[in-house]
């Protein structure tokens, strides 16, 4: 039995292993050309003979995502409790909404550029843009579909509807908010390396271009590699506060 | 009787929406009733008569579209904070502890509201106090579904009391319990009354269940949902569960039983 947890904890250890070493030998044994599709072995040492600009450009594309991811956390919960308490709003920004949703955000960088110019701020605005959704629907939905007993035990003692909202409507959807944020940062890291592609100068976006002009495959597959840790570091991070948070609404599966 | 009535129904109507109401459809009619201060009432009669009706009216959540109701000398226009409710389902917020679930009114409630942060410790004592009361306590710190449904309607009953209220309504609170568990929670709402003395209407399907606790017990008719009957329990206090082994207890039981009874047929024929 715990020699079967104990496989099950490394799992996704043992299979990028078994993923790295496959990768590996395919490249080894057809001799793959390294400007078509470096070995694991090629990108490790692209990534230690740059790791100091690799790592600045990740720290860059690392804050730029946690202000958008900030900002996408406050507009989303924000709207959320806006289209959750309210049945008027639900009808008249849903719709609208989900239109807004199917817009490929990367269609939205030139515009920003012309606002905001190159740097932060379209990288900001696109992690955001890309981001906010998931968070508004899940509160709106957790707010929405908040059984009505619970509610008539705050209003039969003459609760506000800010207490309904704080004492019963939030926590009650902290287990949607949560799923909402393992969705939205692997997003917002998206946004964040989409912008920096054309409309920045630093972050790791910016690097996997001027890597992939330069014909420097092993560098850029280092800088995708690094954002999909980060983004990894960021989930892993947010499973852990919901299992903290939310343990009440996953007691089955503990 | 001298001293005014304490919960006072005069001549109330409610429809639930507009276009019923000219439509004559009324979920309650012409609902009169009185009860004295320190009265424990029950409500009995048929599935869908529009008991929770009278509850919502009781406790302000609804404004009635005809008639008055007063608590205490006032007009009800919306929520009371004298009064505590329990309801069929224990309605505990699950990421609470038992504690903390029993401690809700208290947030809410003036004037507990704002001394809550300086006398957090005398109200927890206070809450503990309760629980243990009711048998809970050793459970304070547990969450509600570690709880037994038994216990997390007892809890339930606690949140109902813990600000004190004048007025204590009861919907069904017991109707979802095994036997045994059911008739151990009569005796603690029996002496929890007792010793307290405040006002309580329950809402309730179960005739023993209200000959054994009630004071007085009004039964409601099926569409119309109309007060058709009120009964006086003139069984003595305390009441020892072994009162409702004897023939007095039986016959009261029996007699409202056959008033539920001719209801029905009554309701069947106008159907037909």
């Amino acid at each position: 039995m715990s020699a079967r947890l104990n496989l099950q904890s490394h799992a996704h250890w043992l299979l990028l292993v078994a993923v790295l070493v496959l990768w590996q030998s395919v490249c080894g044994l057809f001799d793959v050309s390294e400007f078509l599709f470096p070995s694991p072995a090629r990108i490790a040492q692209q990534f230690w003979e740059h790791h100091a600009v690799i790592l600045a450009h990740a720290w860059r594309t690392w804050w730029v995502t946690m202000l958008g991811f900030a900002i996408s956390i406050v507009v989303g919960v924000l709207l959320g409790c806006l289209m959750g308490s309210s049945r008027l709003a639900y009808a008249a920004m849903y719709p609208l909404m989900t239109g807004f949703n199917a817009l490929p955000k990367a269609a939205f960088v030139p515009i920003l550029v012309v606002w905001f110019g190159i740097g932060v701020g379209p990288a900001v605005l696109t992690a955001f843009l890309i981001s906010f959704f998931p968070i508004m629907v899940n509160i709106a939905t957790g707010l929405a579909t908040l059984e009505p007993e619970l509610e008539d035990v705050l209003r039969v003692l003459g609760a506000r509807r800010t207490d309904v909202l704080w004492k019963v409507g939030l926590p009650r959807s902290m287990p949607y908010f949560f799923g909402a944020l393992k969705v939205s940062i692997t997003l917002a890291f998206v946004g964040t390396t989409v912008s920096e592609m054309t409309a920045a100068n630093e972050g790791i976006g910016y690097l996997l271009i001027s890597a992939g002009s330069s014909m420097q495959m092993g560098l850029a597959f280092a800088g995708l590699l690094v954002v999909g840790a980060m983004a990894m570091v960021m989930y892993e991070l947010f499973a852990r506060l919901e299992r903290r948070l939310t343990g009440w609404a996953h007691r089955g599966q503990s | 009787m001298s001293a005014p009535a304490f919960v006072d129904f005069r001549d109330v109507w409610l429809a639930y929406t507009e276009d019923l109401r000219k439509q004559g459809k009324f979920a309650v009619e012409a609902i009169d009733l009185k009860v004295a201060r320190g009265e424990f009432i029950a409500i009995v009669g048929p599935s869908g008569c529009g008991k929770s009706t009278f509850m919502k009216l009781a406790t302000g959540l609804k404004p009635p579209s005809a008639g008055e109701i007063r608590v205490d000398g006032r007009t009800v226009h919306g929520p009371l904070k004298i009064s505590g409710m329990a309801f069929q389902s224990a309605s505990l917020l699950p990421w609470r502890t038992t504690l903390a679930n029993v401690m809700l009114p208290l947030e809410i409630v003036e004037p507990y509201r704002s001394e809550l942060k300086a006398r957090r410790q005398e109200f927890e004592a206070r809450a503990r106090a309760l629980l243990a009361r009711v048998g809970l306590a050793g459970y304070e710190d547990k969450f509600p579904w570690q709880l037994s449904g038994g216990m997390q309607q007892r809890a339930s009953i606690c949140r109902a009391l813990i600000h004190e209220p004048q007025l204590l309504l009861l919907d069904e609170p017991f109707g979802a319990l095994d036997a045994f568990t059911r008739e151990e929670l009569w005796c603690i709402l029996r002496d929890l009354q007792a010793a307290q003395g405040f006002n309580v209407i329950l809402v309730t399907h179960d005739l023993r269940e209200s000959v054994f606790l009630a004071d007085s017990i009004y039964v409601m008719s099926k569409s119309p949902g109309r007060i058709v009957l009120k009964r006086e329990v003139p069984l003595p206090r305390p009441r020892d569960l072994d009162v409702t082994y004897t023939p007095e207890f039986g016959e009261i039981v029996h007699e409202l039983r056959g008033h539920i009874g001719a209801l029905k047929k009554a309701g069947m024929e106008i159907a037909q």
